[in-house]
Parts: C-alpha cells; sequence; structure tokens
C-alpha cells in the first residue's frame, strides 16, 4: 500500500487512487490514416517494465484529478509525480 | 500440584485454578497458562492424529509455529473455530477444546490403517491415482477425497463476535517485544519518537524473561532479572504504546502494516460477553524495527514425530515460565549449545535428563556446566529410531561416521519419557520479505538472513541472525541508533557474559541403517510429508522449490511450514548437490499466523457490508410489496406482487397494464451527468457515435457510447437544456465508470475542450408514466401545459411547475409507449410519485418493476448495454448502423470499427428469436447451435435476453448469433439438459416496428 503524492492534494493512501496504465501514450491526431497496425499500436500494445515504468493515476476518491507517476515496478519505489502536460522526468 | 508441575513461576499464579475440558474430560489449570502447558501438566501429550496417516501426535512446541498441537475450539455451531493452536490459546475458565482429524475417538482412530498401507500412498498419490477411469471421478473418488479432506469443523452460524478496525500511525513501530524489541523501543521512545510495540505474546520479555541461567549476565546481573528492570522501566515510557497479545499479520510496501490484537479471547466465558473479540491493527509507521526472533528446527530422523518429542527450548519455556515438565526422564537430541540450557535447567529441577550430540565436541561455557553436572553427553551420536506408539517410550542411538553420511557401530537403546530435539535456530525473516527484502545465505550455521537495502526498515536480534546474548544485545543497540539517527545514550555501556558457540555442525537428513524407503523422517509434520516424499519428487523431475512443495505439499499446512521449509530446502540442495544459497526460498506470504474472516471484515458485516443506494421513493416501494433487486448499490424494484403472484404473474400483468392504459416506473437510479461549458457539444460529438451539433435546445437524442476499441459501452438519452448545457442520462450501472471515463478523456487528451462534468444522479429524482393514456395523466397533473404533439413532440424536453416544484419533463421512451420521464430535486420525488399515481388512479395506473421494464424494451427490440452486449459487440454488430455517423471524422471508437476484425461477417450479432412452439420461453445464457448432430457442437451464439410477451401472446427472445444478420428465417436449436428447443431467426422489434405507439 504505497503513500502517493497527489500533485494537487499531497500524501494520501493508495487506496483512494486508481492506476490507469502506461502515461504518455497519446491518442493519435488522425485516427482515420492509419493503418490497422499502427491504430492496434496505439489501442493494444503496452509496456509491463520490471523496473522504471511511467504511470497514469487518477486521484479517484479524492479531487478525481489524472496526473502522472514514475514508480519502479521491481520495489514500488515512487521517484516522481506530476502533472499532466508536463515534461517527464529524466531518471 | 499435579505430578508434572514441579516448579513455582512468576509468569503462573498457582493460586488461580482454571477448570477447562479436553474431549469432554475436565482438567485443571492456572491462570498464566496456555492450553498446552495445561494439557502437559496433566500428562497429555496425545492431542491429535496426523492428516495423512493418522498417526498419533502430540505437542512438539509453545508458540505459532505449532505444526500437531491443533485443536477444536468451543462445542457450539456458531463459536466454535477449529485448527486453533493449544500453545497460543490462554487458558480461561470454561474452555472447551477437542482433538481434530480422529473417529470414533482420539485413542482409536480408524484412519490410522493409513499408518500401514502408507508405502502405497506416496506423495503425488492424488494425483496419480485420481486419474482413471475418468467415470470414477464424480460418484467415488470426489466423495472420498472430500470425506478425508480438512482438519477440524467449521461452524454452521454467524459469527455473533464484535470485530473492530483501527487506524494507527507512528514514528517507530517495533515487532517483537523479546530482548531485542526492547532495547529498540527503550531507545525509540526516551528520544522522542511516537513509539508502538507490539508483541503477540501476553507479556513482554521473549525467550529472556526465562532465561535463569549464570552463564547469561548482563550488567552482572542474571539476564532475566536485567530485562525485568527494563521491562518495568519501559512501562513509565509516555510516547510508547505497548501492545500484547498482538501480533504482526502482513508488512507491507511503504511500511504499510496490519496487526491482529486479541482482546478477549483470553477472558473468561462470562467475561467475554459484549467485548470486541479482536482488533485488526493497521498502522503506517516512519520506521519499522523487526525483532521477530527465531524458531527452533526440528531434527530429522527416523519416527520423529511421537507425542513427546519437542523442540528443546520449548521444554525449557514449559519448565522455566509456566512449571511444567514435559517428562520426568528426558533425553536430548541436539546439533547445537542451546539445547544444553534446557538440560541445565531440567537438571536444577531435579529431573532425569542426557544428551546425544551429533557433534564430536563443543568447548562453550554451557556445554563444560553441563559436563560439570554430570549430565551424561553421547558425543557424536544420532538417534536413528524411536518407539511408543501413544507417547514415546524408548529410543535407539547409533554413532556418526567420519563425514556423518552414515551410522556405525551397535545400536544403543535408551528409555525415555520425552525427547528434546534441536536443530538450530530459523531466523523468522518473513515479515522482511513480504516488505520486499531480500536474503543472503549464511553457509557457517546454514541460514537465510535479511539483507539490509531499506531506509525505512531495519531487523534487529535473531530475526537478523544474531544468537548470542551479547551480539544480540550490542549490535541492536548500535543498529538503531545508527538508523534513527542518536548519537548519544542507548546501552553503549552495557556489559553482557554469555556462552558462545564455537563448534557448529548440521545434517538435515539423519543418516540411519534402514533404506530411505523403510523410514519415516517427517519434515512437515502437520501435512504428514516425510525426507523420501522429496526425494521422490525430485526423482520425478520437480527442481525447483516451488514446485517440490506443491507436490509433497511441504509447508502448506496451517503452520506455513515454518518448522519444515528450511529442512525441504536442505534436503534437495543435499540431494541435488546444489548449494543451499543458489535455491531460494518459498514466498513468505501474508498472514504470518491465520487471520480470522472477523478481524479482516471488522464492522463491514449485515447491512454495513456494503454500501446501499435507495431513491427518494423507495419507502413507497416498501409500502407497496415491492420485491427488489439490486443494481449495482442501488436497490430498485424488481416487480410489485399483488395477492401472492409470482415474478412471472406480476410481470405480466404489469406489462399488460402498461401497454393498454398507463405503467409508472421510478427511474431515479439512471445516472445523470450534467456537462456544461462552451465547448459541451463538440465534446459529445466526440465521445457519442452520433452528431450533437444540430441539436435544437429542448430536445433530446439517444446516444452510444463506444470504447476506443469500438465495443459498445454505454448509451443514455442525452437532453440539451441551453446553449452550452447539457443532461446526459447513463445506465444505471454504468453511471461511475462512464463519468471517470469521460473525465480522463477531458484531462488527458483534450485539455483544450471547455467542458465541466458534474455528477447529478442523486439530485434529480425522476417517474416515468408510459402507456396509451399517459398523456392524459400528465394534462392532469400539469393542467396549464400543451401535452399536443405539435407543442410537445417526442424526443423533447420542457420545464413545467407542480404545486410550486419546478420539474423538467422530458417525452422519452424506453417501452415503445407513449412515455413522459418527470423529473424533480430529488427531495421532491416522493410527493411527485404520490401525485402522478393519484392522477392515474382513474387509468389504474400501475407501478412496474424493472423486470417489466426489460420485457417491455425486448418486445420493442431495445438492448440493454450489459445484458444484450458483454463488451464484445459493436454497434454494427448490434445491427444499430444508423446510430453512427459517417460524416464526422473522429469519435471514441470509431477508427475500431473497420479494422480487420470488427468488419468480419461473421461476427456474433443480434438477432430476435421466436421458438417453433410459442410457450416455450428459452433461457437466457442459453447456447444456440446450427446443426444438433455435429460433433463436437458448434455453438454459434447464445439468448441473451428472453420472456413471455402478453401483449404479443408468444414467447421472445434477444440472441447473439454468428453471421446473423443474414439469417432471417434459419431454423437453430437451443439444446437443454432434456431436450432440444426448435427455434427461428426473426427480426429483433417484435412490436410496433413503425412507432406508431411512441407517436400516439
Amino acid at each position: 500500500m504505497f503513500v502517493i503524492n497527489c500533485p494537487y492534494c499531497g500524501e494520501r493512501d493508495q487506496s483512494e487512487f486508481s492506476c490507469g496504465g502506461e502515461a504518455h501514450i497519446v491518442r493519435p491526431k488522425q485516427p482515420t490514416e492509419l493503418s490497422d497496425d499502427e491504430w492496434a499500436e496505439y489501442l493494444f500494445m503496452r509496456k509491463n517494465i520490471k523496473g522504471v515504468q511511467f504511470e497514469r493515476w487518477n486521484h479517484a476518491h479524492g479531487c478525481r484529478k489524472w496526473f502522472n507517476m514514475v514508480r519502479d515496478t521491481s520495489n514500488d519505489k515512487i521517484h516522481a509525480v506530476y502533472k499532466m502536460g508536463e515534461k517527464p522526468p529524466v531518471i | 500440584m499435579t505430578k508434572y508441575r514441579i516448579n513455582k513461576t512468576r509468569f503462573v499464579d498457582q493460586t488461580k485454578t482454571v477448570s477447562f475440558t479436553f474431549d469432554g474430560k475436565k482438567y485443571h489449570g492456572f491462570e498464566g497458562d496456555t492450553l498446552a502447558s495445561a494439557l502437559l501438566s496433566n500428562g497429555i501429550h496425545l492431542i491429535g492424529r496426523s492428516f495423512k496417516y493418522h498417526r498419533p501426535r502430540g505437542i512438539m512446541s509453545c508458540g505459532s509455529e505449532e505444526p500437531n498441537a491443533i485443536c477444536q475450539i468451543n462445542d457450539n455451531t456458531d463459536l466454535t473455530e477449529p485448527n486453533v493452536r493449544a500453545t497460543e490459546i490462554e487458558l480461561y475458565e470454561g474452555l472447551k477444546a477437542s482433538s481434530q482429524n480422529c473417529w470414533p475417538s482420539l485413542n482409536f482412530d480408524i484412519g490410522g490403517i493409513n499408518n500401514l498401507i502408507s508405502p502405497f500412498i506416496p506423495a503425488g498419490f492424488y494425483y496419480k491415482t485420481f486419474m482413471w477411469p475418468k467415470s470414477f471421478w464424480k460418484k467415488i473418488y470426489e466423495p472420498l477425497i472430500r470425506l478425508s479432506a480438512g482438519l477440524g469443523k467449521s461452524p454452521t452460524q454467524p459469527d455473533p463476535d464484535i470485530y473492530d478496525h483501527k487506524h494507527e500511525h507512528c514514528d517507530v513501530l517495533v515487532i517483537g517485544g523479546g530482548i531485542s524489541g526492547i532495547i529498540s523501543a527503550k531507545i525509540a521512545a526516551k528520544n522522542n519518537l511516537k513509539t508502538i510495540l507490539i508483541e503477540d505474546k501476553n507479556i513482554l520479555g521473549g525467550s529472556t524473561i526465562y532465561q535463569n541461567n549464570k552463564n547469561f549476565i548482563i550488567d552482572n546481573q542474571k539476564s532475566n532479572e536485567w530485562l525485568m528492570n527494563e521491562i518495568s522501566e519501559l512501562e513509565k515510557l509516555d510516547n510508547l504504546i505497548i501492545k500484547t497479545r498482538t501480533s504482526l499479520a502482513a508488512f507491507h510496501s511503504y511500511n504499510y502494516l496490519l496487526a491482529k490484537e486479541n482482546i478477549s479471547d483470553h477472558l473468561p466465558l462470562d467475561k467475554k460477553n459484549g467485548s470486541i473479540r479482536q482488533r485488526l491493527w493497521k498502522i503506517r509507521a516512519d520506521k519499522v524495527i523487526v525483532a521477530a526472533g527465531a524458531i527452533e528446527r526440528p531434527l530429522i530422523f527416523n519416527n520423529n514425530d511421537r507425542p513427546g518429542i519437542i523442540l528443546a527450548n520449548s521444554v525449557k519455556k514449559y519448565l522455566d515460565f509456566y512449571g511444567v515438565s514435559t517428562g520426568l526422564n528426558n533425553i536430548i537430541f541436539t546439533n547445537n549449545d542451546s539445547a544444553y540450557e534446557t538440560a541445565v535447567s531440567l537438571f536444577e529441577k531435579g529431573i532425569s535428563v542426557k544428551i546425544v550430540d551429533i557433534r564430536k565436541k563443543s568447548s562453550s561455557n554451557i556445554v563444560k556446566n553441563a559436563e560439570d553436572l554430570g549430565i551424561k553427553i553421547y558425543w557424536n551420536s544420532t538417534v536413528v529410531n524411536t518407539f511408543g506408539y501413544k507417547k514415546i517410550k524408548s529410543i535407539e542411538i547409533m554413532n556418526l561416521s567420519e563425514d556423518g553420511s552414515n551410522v556405525t557401530g551397535n545400536k544403543h537403546k535408551i528409555q525415555c519419557d520425552c525427547l528434546s530435539i534441536s536443530g538450530g535456530w530459523t531466523p523468522m525473516v518473513h515479515m522482511h520479505t513480504q516488505s520486499g527484502g531480500k536474503l543472503d545465505f549464511r553457509e557457517i550455521d546454514q541460514v537465510f538472513v535479511p539483507t539490509e537495502k531499506s531506509e525505512n526498515h531495519i531487523n534487529v536480534g535473531s530475526c537478523n541472525g544474531d544468537f548470542e546474548l551479547e551480539e544480540i544485545v550490542k549490535n541492536t543497540n548500535n543498529k538503531v541508533k545508527k538508523f534513527l539517527n542518536i548519537n548519544e545514550g542507548g546501552f553503549d555501556k552495557i556489559s553482557v557474559l554469555c556462552s558462545k558457540e564455537s563448534e557448529k555442525k548440521n545434517i538435515w537428513l539423519l543418516p540411519n541403517t534402514i533404506s530411505e524407503s523403510k523410514t519415516k523422517s517427517f519434515i512437515d509434520f502437520q501435512n504428514d510429508s516425510t525426507a523420501k516424499d522429496i526425494k521422490l519428487a525430485l526423482r520425478e523431475g520437480f527442481k525447483s522449490i516451488e514446485h517440490v512443495k506443491r507436490y509433497t505439499t511441504t509447508g502448506m499446512a496451517t503452520d506455513q511450514g515454518k518448522l519444515s521449509n528450511m529442512h525441504a530446502l536442505g534436503i534437495i540442495a543435499d540431494t541435488a548437490g546444489v548449494k543451499m544459497g543458489t535455491l531460494g526460498t518459498t514466498t513468505f506470504r501474508p498472514p504470518f499466523t491465520p487471520l480470522t474472516f472477523g478481524a479482516i471484515v471488522g464492522r463491514s458485516v449485515g447491512k454495513f457490508f456494503d454500501i446501499v443506494r435507495k431513491t427518494s421513493i423507495h419507502e413507497w416501494h416498501v409500502q407497496n410489496n415491492a420485491k427488489f433487486e439490486n443494481v449495482g448499490q442501488w436497490k430498485r424494484p424488481w416487480y410489485y406482487p399483488i395477492n401472492n403472484e409470482n415474478l412471472h404473474e406480476a410481470v405480466q400483468r404489469e406489462s399488460k397494464a402498461a401497454r393498454d392504459s398507463a405503467g409508472i416506473l421510478d427511474a431515479s437510479t439512471l445516472g445523470k451527468i450534467d456537462i456544461q461549458g462552451s465547448d459541451a457539444s463538440e465534446f459529445l460529438n466526440r465521445v457519442y457515435t452520433n452528431a450533437w451539433s444540430k441539436l435544437g435546445i429542448g430536445k433530446c437524442r439517444y446516444g452510444l457510447m463506444l470504447n476506443e476499441d469500438g465495443m459498445v459501452y454505454d448509451d443514455g438519452v442525452t437532453t440539451r437544456l441551453g446553449e452550452n448545457h447539457y443532461l446526459m442520462t447513463t445506465t444505471t450501472g454504468g453511471a461511475a465508470n462512464v463519468l471517470s471515463k469521460l473525465e480522463d478523456y477531458l484531462q488527458t487528451e483534450w485539455p483544450e475542450l471547455d467542458v465541466y462534468l458534474t455528477s447529478v444522479t442523486d439530485h434529480y429524482s425522476t417517474a416515468s408514466i408510459c402507456g396509451p393514456n399517459s398523456k392524459k395523466i400528465l394534462k392532469k397533473l400539469f393542467p396549464n401545459k400543451d401535452f399536443s404533439d405539435e407543442a410537445f413532440p417526442h424526443m423533447s424536453y420542457q420545464n413545467a411547475i407542480i404545486d410550486k416544484i419546478e420539474c423538467r419533463i422530458m417525452r422519452i421512451s424506453f417501452t415503445g409507449e407513449l412515455s413522459y420521464e418527470i423529473n424533480v430535486e430529488s427531495k421532491y420525488g416522493k410527493s411527485l410519485w404520490e401525485n402522478c399515481i393519484a392522477a392515474g388512479e382513474e387509468y389504474k395506473i400501475t407501478p412496474y418493476g424493472t423486470e417489466t421494464m426489460h420485457l417491455l424494451r425486448a418486445e420493442k427490440g431495445f438492448i440493454i448495454v450489459g445484458q444484450d452486449t458483454d463488451g464484445t459487440m459493436t454497434p454494427i454488430d448490434l445491427q444499430m448502423d444508423w446510430i453512427v455517423s459517417k460524416k464526422k471524422y473522429d469519435f471514441i471508437g470509431k477508427r475500431s470499427l473497420y479494422r480487420s476484425d470488427t468488419i468480419r461477417e461473421d461476427r456474433k450479432q443480434l438477432v430476435g428469436l421466436l421458438t417453433d412452439d410459442p410457450n416455450e420461453i428459452l433461457e437466457e445464457g442459453a447456447q444456440i447451435v446450427f446443426e444438433l448432430d455435429k460433433k463436437p457442437v458448434d455453438m454459434i451464439g447464445h439468448v441473451t435476453s428472453s420472456y413471455f410477451s402478453p401483449n404479443l401472446n408468444k414467447s421472445i427472445a434477444l440472441a447473439v448469433v454468428k453471421g446473423g444478420k443474414k439469417m432471417k428465417g434459419q431454423k437453430l436449436f437451443v439444446p437443454m439438459e432434456n431436450k432440444n428447443i426448435n427455434v427461428t431467426v426473426s427480426d429483433f422489434i417484435f412490436l410496433d416496428k413503425d412507432n406508431k405507439r411512441i407517436n400516439a
């Protein structure tokens, strides 16, 4: 059970949050121009890294804001949290 | 005093007698006893039968590691509890305990025959035997296995006890109240840190508190005396919370820990009443110090499981702590020095004791002490067999060969009534590994010790691999001070004298003269796994410790292998010829000791189990005899039976009334999202498949929402309340997820849109009136309103006032009838509803529930998302092409609608089904086949909705069928258990295809 530092509310228990999977996957601006393979890449392909992973989290039972989090999946160490639209930190 | 209560101690109050029963017979113990010590004081060793071979078993330890002495506590149907360790239960007046896994009685157990046929039931017996013949499984094997499975009996009535949860925060949490935990807690608390010390026993002190031996001296006092003083000082500290009878269950990441406190388990029956039984502490600690101690290892030799074979340090605890002797003629069998402390204690109390040691010599103080007392020691020897069926009577020992791999010389028989065994110590690294910590293997004494890497927790004392008193005290002091950043004070100047062990020897499986296949050297006592089972698993090709564990069930009993895991690993390593450290360990999972379900759920039982959502009209439904169904957390009226109607009869009546005159439905539970902002129309364009920009103010439109993969996600009617203001409705169950999904797109993909979403589901109550007379009823309710089709057409909304209450009236229909939905603020919901009922009385307005709603919409061919769809249906599959805009450049899921998979023509598609016999009602979920004779049968689809329609007077069904779009008129079959039902594919709109009713 992590303690997550919501960029809007501060430190809160993990039970207030939900994880939205890999971060920085941008929805294509012109989906109609993509091939099936390219669209499938966006739609289905997600990394499952043992190590540092960039993730989307939602403070679902709090401010309801989405934000990004850098977490090492091998030891659950949280390296950084940052707001949507902000540049990912170099880890 | 009984024959075996030979010593007075300060921990057991021998002036306070406590009576209890075991297997129906009454016994006496004293306040401070455990069930185990009380039984031993009465000379009772035989406590239960083993799981597989039904061998007699006795008390083996004095703590949570106990594999054998597990009992059934209480004999009533609600409070009875199986698999309780006699070593952990504190004795109270009126305690009723009984043995488990024996029939007809503990002393004469029919299952004991398994012991005789044991050569035929090796490891993997079940997997190998119950494979064939296949037909035997259901009638013979399964009932047989069920009969022999399990140990105790579950209660059959609900648990009447109260359980509690509590959250706690602290600077430092110390796990374990032994000497290292006490030192740690004192250092932390004295430095102004809010500290919690938890200890699973009823008093602090661990094994040092009864260490009354002159070889163990701290600051010129015997170590137990010194610790006693420390504890009384500790109890004076303000910022220290001491929680005894509290055991750690789980150590999660970020120092989040669960601990279970026993509050009233130890109280006499008449004092338990009304008290909370157990409390689960949820602790978030800044720093955690684990001082969990170590568990003594058994030794693995032939017939090492008889009652009266007990771990050596446990023998010492029964003697020095409880004042109970486990035997009057003791033999100690050891590979290390710690058992000599037991020998000295026994000798000092005048009890006969001899020692068998596998080592050639030992030069420590404690061994010299034993030798000086004249205790007979058999060096370089091992036990090769034991005798005595229900209690040990004698042992046979032999000399070990030079390298210890074999035995030599003659067998020597020695009489005894108790055999104390010690195979060294295993640090309790469970907490450390649960929190994500790693382990190193220490060759010299063959133990896994924690690798310190975390900044947030440390291990001290014997759970860290420090076994000698001097290292425990000094290392704990140094480590804790460094960990907590403390420079001054502590225990820097302490002087410790102790016996030090220099000769170490370990043999995981002790040699014997007879072949392994004829011995029973138990490793896992509770699951009856022996050394030969492990070797068999290896011969059969299992290599990983995790596989061997599951194949032999070693370490899988209720004790979770606390005594057995290390020996299993050691024997695997020796047999496979690899280094033990390279094998790794099995995973230590929480909880450390079993938790009651009561402690886990706490107060969330009965009506507090889950949130219940009720509409403001709920009371009326209850008064009018509604039966309810759960939709998500909502209670929705299911049907309203009159005069003992069953579901079918009530639904037939309700649906007929709704079509013939008027029906009324509480639609308040539908999800409602208020959407505002200058980009609201554009937002709806992107989230729904159809176009929204041209929807006029005051108009309503049905929308279908997809996932990005093109599959239908939710649906509902959205009303344009103003230029930049919409009210969206969602399915009852989908409301929260839809809002969350919309927020996700707004915040992460389209932050440039000016849109604000607010959930208003609970803000409004909705009465939906439908049927040919609905317009007349509305006119009575709102006399000043023009309800003509011109003034108030289908799919539009208007504001109105009733009794000064503002309403929104939407003319929309989910039933195919002329229909109005009246929305008011929730607090007026019931009054609105009652007004509607009163106004509708002359038209026999009939309240209907969800079941009738489902029937009515099925007649009309309207889908229910989640019933007729399952996350694999596109709008095209549902034959709803009309709702998918071809003009819009993009919307969620659009691109997926022409992926190679979604354009397949043989996808499952929505169709109607008519049974050849119009009175036959299909079962929802039933499979549909094309050919009956073909094997294997191709299942081409399934029934999603099925009803008997009173309005059409025949059975109707919706189904999804592969390539169904092109199958109209096709004969198909629905095979059931006892018959095949013939069906024909039809249109899925069964009633009023040209919408005459809606526009009536």
